[in-house]
């Protein structure tokens, strides 16, 4: 009795349960002509809007001051996700803590991996670092697919503005000239800034400098600049004692004077050493939205440019 | 003198070069690569398929070779770390993993991409102190946990989680997951961990603790001398946003299982099925700090036969503060949950109440410090409760291990307390997993 009075009670509540859910479905969340964007960072971002125009929204999840492999996974991204037309990652495992769990419980079949309205510029762009030896975690947190930090040459930008301009076209061809329009203008200003930040950087060709985190591999490939250490002895570790004071001996056997320091890192041991070798400590933005005036792509570059020109001529006149 | 059949013609020439074609015939007779001609068409297939797999099996050898002696000696200064040696590739050229991949039997090693991505955790516990209730050992490999995850085809993915203990092996789960299913579902089959709540979901090395709290062992699951609690079973999941107002993440879920989970829930007939319901909610409060309350429910028949049921409500709340700059190495996370049982028997019903509420602060970049107060009525009789209070220190050298000691001191309803140490070791092998939230 009491079974079948329990089993009819079950039934009733899974139906209305059903029922529940299914009334409450949200109509569709999609804009009918705005393409909304979502990037994993704010550079994405900043390119997306410079193709994208007043066509599309166009939001990051990780913040310019934070550290990207470290992203809380929280469920408000998944809303975020769930309303995207088109995800841009950057790939090569810099999301890879977050991103997947945010990617499977979106509920979105537009942005799931290779779904059209999912882009990995990664693919796109000129990428450093690629191991080509057996690597393993005594190495540190390697990323066993190359440097993630491509943003930071403006060249890959380009590329990685071609690559974005290409999807935009494939998911709105209706504004393909548009999108071609912006990216021609676009290109167009970023050789012209190119040609200043060139300029810019000229006469500090071949300078040494120590940086926190290899995040810069491309950002000094592109400006002739050296990185000849780092503050963590390996990536993702942070500093121990005994890799401090070779640091140390290092800077000032080679009178290197400059440590660039990733807005996300303690500045306790950059400041050590600096104190100890005569060095200064700079705070490089890798990301647009690192600080509040840095709103797009090119205040990027002119900000870290005229940083380190300064940097340069205090420090190493 | 004997002809050979197949040249009779040769022979037949009497001029100064006649043994020449002798000699080509019979290189053609002994010539092993003659034989095959014999055989079937299939077999020269399998023949020659066998020949290319070697070959190429021996390019590889050999560009593995080269690599190796291509790549230069990592020479570097001593304060440089480990930057793998590197190459540049060209803008939009194709790229799978670089480097040679190991040749094992000389299979093909493109073959190994489809493999799923797969991890190890070793968890290590180790106790010390007195414990008349419940002993652990003093030291063990409490569990071997091996995760296999990858995408199964356009439409799926899949998770398998083999735990091994010290007594055998176990699916802890094992289960395929439809991400895009019309409807907004998000849909999973398999044996899983049932969403009754934060920690019934989590994984023994994912806990921010040694050990499950008291409410794990008294409601959750059978009793205090369980090894793993919770509720686990075979059976279907779905779960879809709902929609809220501004920026509110509403999340319900459905679950029904086959109705077998350790003690908790035991099915005598195949209509003896559990349920579980679960709604959460988090909101962003400030881009440092966020909340997250969810109430659950589970029902299923218990082991008095099919006309007993148990049921068990839970509500569980958390908030988390995690500052993106300024202070990048403070973090601090409060978790509680309530869990009600309401346990059918044949003189009556059990109604058993317990909870928990944990802290937990980040002290540096690899420190953690914590504590969590427990406190549970027992499922089967809660006339009787159990408490306990514990402090905790984390250290993650890397992503990839951690060193945890926690100081535990357990009231049991039996009138005697426990004062224990307890200490873990975590180490990962493998694939890079996400970081639990």
């Amino acid at each position: 009795m009491r079974a079948e009075r329990n089993r009819r009670r079950f039934w009733a509540g899974a139906a209305a349960l059903a029922v529940t859910l299914l009334a409450l479905s949200p109509p569709s969340l999609r804009a009918a002509s705005k393409l909304r964007v979502v990037t994993t960072i704010e550079d994405l971002a900043a390119l997306t809007r410079e193709i994208a125009g007043d066509r599309a929204r166009v939001e990051a999840i990780a913040r310019g001051y934070q550290n990207p492999h470290y992203v809380q996974a929280k469920p408000s991204f998944i809303l975020k996700l769930n309303r995207a037309d088109l995800l841009i990652l950057v790939g090569l495992q810099l999301e890879i803590g977050w991103l997947p769990p945010l990617i499977t419980q979106s509920r979105n079949p537009r942005v799931q991996i290779h779904a059209p309205g999912y882009l990995d510029v990664s693919q796109h762009a000129e990428i450093l670092e690629i191991p080509r030896v057996q690597i393993t975690r005594a190495m540190g947190d390697v990323h066993p697919l190359g440097n993630p930090h491509y943003w930071l040459d403006p060249e890959n930008g380009r590329r990685i503005a071609r690559a974005i301009l290409a999807k935009l076209t494939e998911l709105r061809p209706d504004d393909a000239d548009y999108f071609q329009q912006r990216f021609e203008d676009f290109s167009r200003r970023l050789s012209e800034a190119e040609k200043r930040w060139d300029e810019r950087m000229a006469p500090y060709r071949g300078r040494k400098v120590v940086t926190y985190h290899n995040s810069w591999p491309n950002f000094v490939h592109r400006f002739g600049l050296q990185v000849v250490g780092y503050v963590e002895p390996k990536p993702g570790i942070p500093p121990t004692p005994r890799h401090t004071l070779a640091l140390i001996n290092y800077m000032r056997a080679n009178n290197i004077k400059l440590i660039l320091v990733e807005p996300y890192f303690d500045l306790k041991t950059p400041r050590a050493v600096a104190r100890r070798t005569g060095a200064e400590v700079v705070v490089l933005l890798p990301s647009v939205g690192g600080e509040k005036e840095i709103t797009g792509y090119f205040k990027l570059f002119d900000y870290d440019v005229d940083l380190l020109r300064k940097a340069f001529d205090r420090t190493q006149p | 003198m004997r002809r050979l059949p197949m040249c009779p013609r040769f022979f037949a020439l009497q001029n100064s070069r006649r043994f020449t074609p002798v000699i080509v015939c019979l290189l053609f007779l002994f010539s092993p690569t003659i034989l095959p001609a014999q055989n079937t068409p299939d077999e020269q297939e399998a023949r020659l398929q066998a020949l290319e797999e070697r070959l190429r099996a021996l390019e590889a050898e050999l560009a593995a070779l080269k690599a190796a002696r291509e790549a230069p000696a990592p020479t570097q200064p001593p304060p440089t770390p480990a930057a793998p040696t590197v190459v540049q590739a060209p803008a939009g050229a194709p790229r799978g993993p670089s480097g040679p991949l190991p040749v094992y039997g000389g299979v093909t090693a493109l073959t190994k991409i489809f493999n799923p991505d797969i991890g190890i955790v070793g968890n290590f516990v180790g106790a010390a102190g007195r414990n008349r209730v419940n002993p652990r050992p003093s030291l063990s490999l409490q569990e071997s946990e091996v995760s296999l995850q990858a995408i199964v085809d356009p439409f799926a993915r899949a998770d398998f989680f083999l735990a091994i203990g010290e007594e055998g092996i176990e699916v802890e789960e094992g289960y395929i997951t439809f991400p895009t299913v019309p409807g907004g579902f998000l849909v999973k089959v398999g044996k899983m961990r049932a969403a009754f709540g934060r920690q019934n979901e989590w994984h023994n090395h994912s806990l921010p603790w040694v050990d499950r709290p008291l409410v794990a062992f008294n409601l959750l699951g059978g009793d205090l001398d369980e090894p793993d609690t919770g509720i686990k079973d075979a059976g279907l999941s779905a779960s879809r946003l709902l929609p809220a107002p501004g920026n509110l993440f509403l999340e319900a879920t459905a679950q029904i299982f086959r109705g077998d989970s350790g003690t908790l829930f035991q099915s005598s007939q195949r209509s003896d099925t559990a349920v579980v319901g679960r709604l959460r909610a988090f909101q962003d409060l400030t881009e440092s700090t966020n909340v997250e309350v969810g109430g659950s429910y589970a029902r299923g028949h218990n082991d008095f036969g099919t006309d007993f049921v148990t049921q068990l409500f839970g509500f569980d709340a958390t908030v988390r503060w995690k500052p993106l700059r300024g202070r990048p190495y403070r973090s601090f996370i409060s978790r509680t949950e309530l869990t009600w049982s309401r346990r059918q028997e044949p003189l009556g019903t059990e109604r058993a109440f317990g909870y928990f509420t944990s802290l937990e602060y980040q002290l540096a970049r690899r420190w953690f410090a914590g504590g969590r107060y427990d406190w549970s009525e027992r499922g089967r009789n809660a006339a009787e409760h159990d408490s306990s209070g514990s402090l905790l220190l984390t250290f993650w050298p890397s992503e990839f291990s951690a060193i945890r000691g926690q100081l535990r001191r357990t009231r049991f309803a039996e009138g005697t307390t426990a004062n224990e140490f307890l200490f873990q070791f975590l180490f990962t092998l493998g694939a890079h997993g996400a970081h639990p939230f």
